[in-house]
């Protein structure tokens, strides 16, 4: 078998390869489901209903939506730049803890100042932190020649148990009786509810701000024009002038800035304080978010949304005909695979050894 | 300080450091082996926490542990497979593709125990390979079977690497994939080879966990392993002895932080969190990449796909 | 009696057929190849010469037709069957592993795999051997990385002599040779016709194919135009089969030198090597002085320090010692700086270097001045200006293949000689903001892999900005197209630089001598005088 690349890319491929990638998925999924003893077209209708058919999935899933749209850009931009940052779940914790420290009480920063200052800095500490945290990996990659997935990999583990110390220890909850979770964010820096009765929260629009001006950013800036330079040939990039290692830099604090934000805006909308367990991997969700969504920061939105619903519908699925709900973290993967290979398609033909 | 030098000359200490390096080297082997072929296998991690569960779940439903051990090896072999489609014959993003096997296999052993096994409080537990205590050597001899053969496989590595001319084909491809075809070679079949009989490897060091190790499946079992296995190899130089070094002395390190855990203050004489020591692993990890960055000799052309005849 | 049968052809190609696309690289060529014979395959660069032997060798899979070796057809696309029917290729681009032995890289594949031992004393006496019987000494346990590229080309060559090859192949071999390495190939040549092996030379080099070959096929826009026996075949024949038209090549007139401040002066300019702490000097005490007006050229073999001179004068290397100045500033070692002091730079490599491949044509166009007023404003990009820019340089420079979608052509897809116009185009029109031409053109390799066409335009162009008042350094490996444009020529060997001397005080023998490292005067013996 061989690949030929095509000279124009095929636009049925390009129609056709969503398509042909869910139902791939599907297939991986109903045989799962089938094994659990579950019946195969009502685990997807109650799948579907789960995650999008009744007001509260909608909210539910928005909701869930919403970090993963932050993360997922995250990774969409750091991509873009062939760096490839997996620590994004590390970011997002450090974030949380970042702002939970400046606007947390007893144990946070204990400022007496007015919101409209405090929130703003909660939300810059939380970016602040994940953009350093990330800048490490990235000064390694590009002055030393280290690979950033292995070190930020590795760093991802070294937070969650920074945090946990933290956790235990200065930043503790006196009242939480002995559960480790942190002090709480003061009441006026939660964010507001956005739909009563739900919790979708105000963080929603932000993300979905945050989308549209990394879309901006990536089309019209000349820092995006760099980004885009950079990522696709950083050779041809450098020879031109374009100051490649500084690029590297900027990508790294933004991606890692826009982890954080995940973090603080997670915590703020939600519980309100910081927990071990706050993150089911949305870090990791957020990578194949970003391919599923070819890099493209307005498609991040929907591939974002489209997994949230089936984290969503497969926490009701589990509970309505008890397959379990890792079922959701293998449809997640499925569909990466399934869609890297289907739009390798669109362009490459394949051709079999020995025909004309 | 003398209690720590106590302990440091005990064997005990030694016979835990040999366990913890026995599914490091194994994983470091077989990613030396991907990666000198010129493939980058992110999919360790996953395939270590699959080879544990399937090679466990075999001795549960009535395998001997050999056999258990030569189904996580399989299912190792199986993934790779699937790896090495997606990178060698579709020519995917290395990183993507293993980092998306990776998911997967962890998502499907989770899925797969939790169906097999819905309402557990304790693990199930199977009966784990005994020492050998046929063997009189001090240390070696409460070790399990999978360490000496961990230990054996280092040199068969290296022979194979540089005394054979599969081993010689092998490496070329991972250098100057157009010189192997030059001498009429396949790069994709000895690719495939590479990846599918190193991802064998890192399904065995799952088994070790739960085969000898421990004696039940647990989720987070691997922890971040795998990953220390793609460091190791950078801080080994591709080179099959440098590996056994390297796993070696980060066992060490890892075994000392579970002493110091459970001396308390006394070693150290002051209380630290116990994260910090959990930590310890990690970041001498992140240290070994950085200091063999500039000296290490990477294979010339790994992670770049190798399309033939493309103009 | 039965009537004496000539032998078969120990090669035929038999109607061989391959597309790429739209492109017809191979239209229907048949081949035959005697014993002991030396047939050159003739064509200019694009011609389909390398696409043929790549299916003969097993490398593509023909669309149609076959390859028969002594009788047998040879199963398509299959290198392994190539070599056992006793097919020998040396590559254009060596096939070698570079972090590994020449006896390694030799042996590689003449083992079984399955067999767990490698009989390395035995082949590196067979090795010693075959070099010693055609004057090919390599040493055996030399890493390959460590040799001078002739070496290398000979280590290719003893590749397939090793396996017992009956018909050779050399594509382009004598791209990377002094003139007397050449000679010292085409003796190496004889001896192995007379030990009766069959050879296709493949090569544009008129001189070179009249000189070596028995016959001569002539292969243009992928067919088979003519074959000949190279008795009674002369140059302006060959010419015309080859291009089917006479093309104007453009020679330099003579024109006066300009006064006044170089365009581009370095002295006694040392950079050292990075590997293995500071090693030995890449560019040793070069002493270079380019006029407004005039085109200096640097000739030499490749590896000898031109890669590293170009990335200086293009600002991607530092100098450890001495000094660089254009237009009488001196300038520090980035890129950008470069760029606005209107140096127009033409890499070496088009793909690689040249442009991002995945961008679109308009973007390629504003890729090293995206940042100025003219195209941004508090960074955000003024994307029509740009495109309007982008529209005139395709126009002003002839790029074609944007019929399609305009300046929004993903530039990957641009032909060779269409990208190096895109290239030229945009280092040409940069020196606007400094006069109609810029003051300084550092062309590296400019002409590598085009048709006769587009080095034609871009020869004109070369000229032409020179007659504009720009200082051209052109280096080139191409002694054709170095005696076609240059005032003066120095030649480059192991970092140093050699007196600059005039064209016409060069003889092809002369300069060949100096590429070798003999018999000139080194410009750096006056540098230490000086100091």
């Amino acid at each position: 078998m061989r690949l030929e690349r095509r000279d124009t890319p095929s636009r049925r491929a390009a129609l056709l390869a969503p398509v042909a990638a869910i139902a791939g998925t599907l297939v991986v999924a109903s045989l799962l489901v089938a094994w659990a003893g579950a019946p195969v077209a009502q685990a997807y209708w109650l799948l579907l209903e789960g995650g999008f058919g009744s007001r509260f999935a909608i909210t539910e899933t928005l909701t869930r939506a919403t970090p993963l749209i932050l993360t997922g850009l995250a990774a969409a931009v750091a991509f873009r730049a062939r760096l490839y940052n997996i620590g994004a779940e590390g970011q997002l914790y450090l974030g949380a803890l970042a702002a939970v420290a400046v606007g947390g009480l007893h144990g946070g920063s204990g400022w007496a100042a007015p919101v409209w200052l405090l929130f703003p800095a909660m939300l810059a500490a939380a970016a602040l932190a994940g953009a350093l945290l990330l800048l490490g990996p990235a000064l390694m990659k590009s002055r030393l020649g280290v690979d950033e997935v292995v070190t930020t990999l590795l760093l991802n583990f070294i937070v969650l148990l920074f945090v946990g110390a933290m956790l235990d220890g200065p930043m503790k909850d006196p009242a939480a009786m002995g559960w480790p979770q942190s002090v709480a964010l003061q009441e006026p820096l939660q964010l507001d509810r956005l739909v009563e009765r739900s919790r979708v929260h105000s963080g929603l629009p932000a993300a979905l701000l945050a989308a549209l001006l990394l879309w901006a950013l990536l089309k019209f800036t000349t820092h995006g024009f760099e980004i885009r330079a950079v990522g696709a040939n950083a050779r041809a990039a450098a020879f031109a002038g374009m100051p490649v290692g500084w690029v590297t830099v900027k990508v790294a604090l933004l991606s890692g800035a826009l982890a954080g934000l995940a973090g603080a805006i997670e915590v703020a909308g939600r519980a309100g304080y910081v927990t071990l367990d706050m993150s089911p991997g949305y870090g990791y969700s957020g990578i194949v978010i970003a391919m599923l969504a070819a890099l493209h920061p307005l498609g991040v939105v929907a591939a974002a949304v489209f997994v949230a619903g089936i984290l969503v519908g497969a926490d009701s699925l589990s509970r309505a005909v008890g397959v379990p709900t890792y079922i959701a973290d293998v449809i997640v993967a499925t569909a990466l695979i399934a869609v890297l290979v289907a739009t390798l398609f669109t362009q490459y033909r394949v051709r079999w050894a020995g025909s004309r | 300080m003398t209690e720590l030098l106590d302990l440091l000359l005990a064997a005990p200490f030694w016979i835990s450091v040999l366990r913890v390096a026995t599914p490091l080297i194994l994983g470091t082997l077989g990613v030396l082996l991907c990666e000198r072929a010129g493939v980058l296998n992110l999919g360790i991690e996953g395939i270590m926490v699959a080879g544990a569960f399937a090679g466990w779940l075999a001795v549960y439903a009535g395998a001997s542990l050999w056999g258990g051990v030569a189904v996580a090896a399989a299912t190792g072999g199986l993934i790779g497979a699937l790896h090495a489609l997606l990178t060698v014959s579709l020519a995917l993003s290395q990183h993507v593709a293993g980092l998306g096997l990776t998911m997967l296999a962890t998502s499907l052993a989770s899925y797969a125990y939790r169906v097999s096994f819905p309402k557990v409080d304790t693990p199930p537990t199977v009966e784990p390979f005994a020492p050998m205590a046929w063997l009189p050597i001090p240390v070696l001899g409460a070790q399990t079977p999978l360490t000496l053969l961990a230990l054996l496989l280092v040199p068969l590595t290296g022979w194979l690497l540089y005394r054979t001319p599969l081993g010689l084909a092998l490496r070329t491809v991972g250098e100057n994939p157009a010189a192997a075809e030059g001498q009429g070679l396949s790069v994709a079949g000895l690719r495939y080879g590479a990846v599918i009989a190193g991802s064998a490897l890192m399904g065995v060091a799952g088994s070790f966990l739960t085969l000898a190790a421990f004696n039940a499946f647990f989720f987070n079992m691997v922890n971040g392993r795998g990953w220390v296995c793609v460091a190791l190899v950078v801080f080994a130089s591709w080179r099959p002895g440098q590996a056994l070094a390297g796993a070696l002395l980060f066992a060490f390190f890892d075994a000392l932080q579970l002493r110091l855990q459970q001396a308390g203050s006394g070693l150290l004489g002051v209380e630290l969190p116990y994260q910090l020591y959990l930590m310890l692993p990690y970041v001498m990890a992140i240290v070994a990449l950085v200091v063999m960055a500039r000296r290490a000799s990477t294979p010339q052309a790994l992670m770049k796909p190798y399309r033939k005849g493309e103009r | 009696m039965p009537a004496d049968h000539p032998p078969p052809p120990v090669l035929r190609l038999k109607g061989i057929t391959k597309r790429f696309g739209p492109l017809l690289a191979n239209d229907g060529i048949s081949l035959e190849l005697d014993r002991g014979e030396v047939l050159a395959l003739l064509g200019e660069n694009g011609a389909g010469k390398s696409t043929l032997v790549a299916i003969l060798f097993g490398h593509y899979v023909a669309d149609a037709g076959s390859v028969e070796v002594d009788g047998r057809t040879l199963p398509p696309g299959q290198p392994r069957a190539a070599l056992d029917a006793g097919v020998g290729m040396v590559h254009q681009h060596f096939t070698l592993a570079d972090n590994l032995s020449v006896l390694d890289n030799v042996m590689l594949g003449t083992e079984s795999l399955w067999w767990p031992f490698s009989r390395r004393d035995a082949g590196r006496r067979r090795l010693l051997e075959l070099g010693m019987r055609f004057g090919l000494a390599v040493d055996p346990l030399a890493r390959v990385a460590s040799l001078s590229v002739g070496e290398r080309q000979r280590v290719e060559i003893l590749k397939a002599l090793y396996r017992g090859a009956r018909v050779l192949i050399l594509d382009e071999p004598t791209a990377v040779l002094t003139p007397q390495e050449s000679d010292t190939l085409f003796a190496t040549l004889r001896q192995m016709v007379a030990a009766g092996l069959a050879i296709i030379f493949i090569s544009h080099k008129l001189d070179e194919v009249l000189r070596v070959s028995h016959r001569i096929a002539v292969l243009r826009g992928g067919r088979l135009v003519a074959v000949l026996p190279t008795a009674g075949a002369d140059k302006p024949l060959l010419a015309e089969a080859m291009v089917g038209r006479s093309v104007e090549m453009p020679r330099r007139a003579a024109a006066p030198a300009r006064q006044g401040a170089p365009a581009c002066e370095l002295r006694a300019a040392t950079v050292l090597s990075r590997e293995h702490g500071r090693g030995r000097p890449l560019l040793d005490a070069v002493d270079l002085q380019v006029q407004a007006g005039e085109i200096v050229a640097v000739a030499g073999v490749s590896g000898n320090g031109q890669a590293v001179l170009a990335d200086l004068l293009c600002g991607q290397v530092a100098l450890d010692g001495g000094s660089l100045r254009v237009a009488d500033r001196p300038l520090p070692a980035r890129p950008r700086a470069f760029v606005h002091a209107g140096v127009a730079r033409i890499p070496e490599d088009r793909h690689a270097v040249g442009v991002v491949g995945d961008l679109a044509l308009w973007e390629n166009a504003v890729l090293e001045r995206y940042h100025r007023p003219a195209y941004a404003r508090f960074g955000v990009m003024k994307r029509r200006q740009a495109m309007a820019a982008a529209q005139a340089l395709v126009e002003r420079f002839d790029v074609r293949g944007t019929e399609a979608a305009g300046v929004h052509t993903v530039t990957r897809r641009l032909s060779g000689g269409n990208m190096q116009k895109l290239i030229l185009g945009r280092a040409l029109m940069a020196g606007r903001e400094f006069g109609a031409t810029p003051p300084l053109i550092v062309a590296n390799q400019p002409t590598w892999g085009l048709d006769v066409g587009a080095v034609a335009y871009v020869h004109q162009q070369l000229l032409d900005a020179a007659a504009g008042g720009s200082g051209v350094l052109l280096i080139s490996e191409d002694l054709e197209e170095v005696f076609a444009l240059a005032d003066r020529i120095a030649v480059m060997h192991r970092g140093r630089l050699g007196e600059p001397r005039p064209a016409r005080a060069w003889t092809l023998a002369s300069i060949g001598l100096a590429m070798a490292g003999g018999g000139q005067r080194q410009a750096a013996a006056t540098a230490v005088a000086r100091s």
